[in-house]
């Protein structure tokens, strides 16, 4: 773009019998005039709330850049996306670029790297589910959201008024619920159509989604408990009985 | 067929209401492992009980966990174990139930895990989507923490254990040990070159143990129990019990832990209740859906690493996935080949143009645009992807895709001829395309 920045002197010359100074220098002149260097934390206006939040973050590892993935999150959650206001907040708290922050974002599917609706509904759509009916439940929640469902399907498709985003997702680990969905990333099913209707009218009505339906509700591993296998001990490493249970109180 | 029994040792007491809490955990004898583990046991010790034991890693690979842990240098340098809670495997929901159910048992097998290494940091690398589930992890880490389970000086043995669950944000990539911990040092998931090896060169450069959390959950059982009284449990080269997600088209899909060599029939139709009346089996993947495809006739293979990999399939992370008669093989392969298409991270050419060119292959047969001769094209662009790239992801689309053009190609030459019928539209109405719906449930 910039005739200044792009002498084709340097790139045709040599460049392997240069001094480390040279080579730097010319690499500097490589620069992109408008290239975004690591943002100042006054230039980012970045709420004290969030920047606390981010901080403790970065101590949690033994390597700050570790804390890259939980601060898009905690962005995510501030912004309801992650918004280049946001990632250059992130960045200068951490110390990194922004375009750092965003190869980050984007490479991952549940950051939103462009304005979303509130609540989120993923519908698997993969083997498990598919075979028990999970487009037919995509389509459901598309009619019940108005979010368009060819959209939905691939990219994942936001509704008019904002309030819903629905994106047909990849297996998300509950095939013993199919089909189901992920409501504002919390898992539920088996659903049907009418569920996903009475799901999206509780979201609007500020409700919790189906309570009979949450997987933290559901009780069971396959089958009942058995009679356990004698050659289990009593209990694993026998406690000691009484006393044991009386120090744990 | 009268119901198959299961045997319980990491699924004990799973649904006692409290076994999440430390209490509860405690209640049952939890952490008398780690409290052994970290006072009296010498760590070399401990790695040779976990190798004599034979447990194999239960995230795939199904390579020994003792045997990984010995390939750590010894010495003083910064170590780390990271356990591999990304469970992102189409088919794969156990550790889900073992980390929400029983998150203490997990905690207490990494926190041995590190004693036995000597690493001073841990970390749970827990996939973003299950966000409710790391919820649980992060009041079970902070129990643990304040009672002195976790921390600068565990149970006052002069021993560091920290833990920190770290949440993922949806890529199934990082559920491979490489693109994990690049993402766990907050980078892009991509798949490293290996070697180096984690366990000489991992997470920032220091030796790291990788292990999924069915793995690390069976140590404090090996550690207060035996590595012998283990090795009572399952075959000989699989010893141990198994957590089995079943689902599909099945009447009792549901996470049921069985003894290693148990019939898969047993286990398909006696615990998990077979497809539903009047239904037969027609495919199913025995490992997650990058396993190779089996068939009915196969329905009586033990279910076990080594009979799984003779029928040249393979166990994975114990997860199976049952496709009925009324299920289009076609279909079920673009399903699959779409998944792997997408979650590629595009670093590899024969895995991100291979995925990519399948899916369009098989839309085709779909589409009623395919000859026979796709089918072909179809098998060799499988063989150019199997081992040709730096992680398994494009192998695991190759096998089964491969597997289901190689068992069910009568079914793919019919739909292909099918679909090219004058008058028929695309896709919805090939063959045999209408998959089961929600009556299965009603069964």
């Amino acid at each position: 773009m910039d005739a200044e920045h792009n002498q084709p002197r340097h790139l045709l010359e040599p460049t392997d019998d240069l001094t480390a100074d040279q080579r730097h220098e010319l690499i500097a002149s490589m620069r992109p005039s408008d290239a975004e260097g690591v943002p100042e934390l006054h230039e980012v206006g970045i709420p004290d709330e969030l920047r606390e939040q981010i901080e403790l973050l970065m101590a949690r590892y033994p390597q700050l850049r570790s804390a890259s993935i939980p601060a898009l999150w905690a962005i995510q959650r501030h912004y309801g996306w992650c918004s280049p206001d946001g990632i250059r907040q992130a960045a200068a708290v951490m110390g990194v670029t922004p375009a750092y922050l965003q190869s980050v974002a984007s490479f991952y599917d549940l950051f939103a790297t462009e304005p979303v609706g509130r609540h989120r509904v993923l519908v698997c759509t993969n083997i498990s589910c598919w075979m028990r009916g999970g487009d037919e439940l995509l389509e459901a929640f598309c009619e019940a959201t108005g979010a368009d469902p060819h959209e939905a399907g691939h990219h994942g498709a936001s509704s008019g008024d904002g309030e819903f985003f629905v994106k047909g997702f990849e297996c998300l680990g509950a095939c013993d619920l199919a089909p189901m969905a992920s409501l504002d990333q919390r898992y539920y099913g088996p659903l049907t159509d009418a569920d996903a209707l009475a799901a999206i009218e509780a979201l609007r009505a500020g409700d919790e989604p189906l309570p009979e339906k949450a997987l933290a509700r559901i009780g069971a591993a396959g089958g009942p408990e058995p009679a356990p296998d004698p050659r289990l001990p009593a209990d694993p490493v026998a406690p000691g009985g009484e006393a044991e249970e009386a120090s744990g109180t | 067929m009268s119901r198959a029994a299961e045997t319980r040792v990491l699924f004990r007491h799973i649904d006692e209401p409290g076994l999440a809490t430390l209490d509860g955990y405690r209640h049952h004898g939890g952490y008398k492992a780690l409290e052994r583990a970290a006072r009296e046991l010498d760590p070399g010790d401990l790695l040779g009980a976990f190798e004599d034991s034979g447990l194999r890693g239960r995230g795939g690979a199904g390579f020994s966990m003792g045997k990984k842990g010995s390939f750590l240098p010894h010495g003083e340098m910064s170590k780390y174990v990271c356990c591999n809670a990304d469970e992102s495997e189409p088919g794969a929901f156990k550790d889900r139930e073992l980390m929400m159910k029983n998150p203490h048992q997990l905690i207490e097998g990494v926190a041995i895990a590190a004693v036995a290494v000597g690493a001073a940091h841990s970390f749970i690398f827990i996939r973003g989507e299950y966000w409710e589930i790391a919820d649980v992890l992060d009041r079970a880490v902070r129990e643990a923490y304040e009672a002195n389970l976790l921390g600068a000086n565990v149970l006052n043995s002069g021993t560091r254990v920290e833990l920190v669950v770290h949440r993922g944000a949806g890529a199934y990539i990082c559920g491979e040990e490489t693109a994990l911990l690049d993402a766990l040092e907050g980078k892009r998931g991509n798949p490293r070159l290996k070697p180096p090896f984690p366990a000489i060169q991992g997470l920032y450069g220091g030796p790291t143990l990788i292990n999924n959390v069915e793995t690390l959950s069976n140590l404090p059982h090996i550690v207060n129990n035996g590595a012998s009284w283990f090795k009572s449990f399952g075959t000989e080269q699989s010893p141990g019990t198994k957590v089995v997600s079943v689902s599909g088209c099945v009447q009792r899909p549901g996470n049921y832990e069985v003894e290693l060599g148990i019939s898969s029939r047993e286990l398909i139709f006696g615990l998990a209740g077979g497809p539903p009346d009047g239904r037969r089996v027609k495919a199913w993947f025995p490992g997650g859906s990058s396993a190779p495809v089996l068939t009915e006739a196969e329905l009586d293979l033990p279910y076990s690493f080594e009979a799984m990999a003779e029928a040249g399939s393979m166990l994975g992370s114990g997860s199976i996935i049952i496709a009925d008669d009324t299920v289009s093989i076609p279909h079920l392969a673009l399903r699959t080949a779409r998944f792997y298409h997408h979650e590629s991270c595009g670093k590899c050419t024969p895995c991100r143009e291979g995925t990519n060119w399948t899916v369009k292959m098989l839309e085709r047969i779909t589409r009623g645009e395919a000859t026979p001769m796709d089918l072909e094209i179809i098998a060799s662009v499988q063989e150019n992807i199997i081992g040709h790239c730096l992680c398994v992801l494009g192998d695991s689309m190759a096998m089964p895709v491969g597997a289901m053009v190689a068992k069910f190609r009568d079914e793919f030459e019919r739909a292909i001829e099918a679909a090219r019928e004058p008058g028929r539209g695309e896709f919805d109405a090939s063959p045999i395309d209408r998959p089961l719906t929600t009556g299965v449930q009603a069964a």
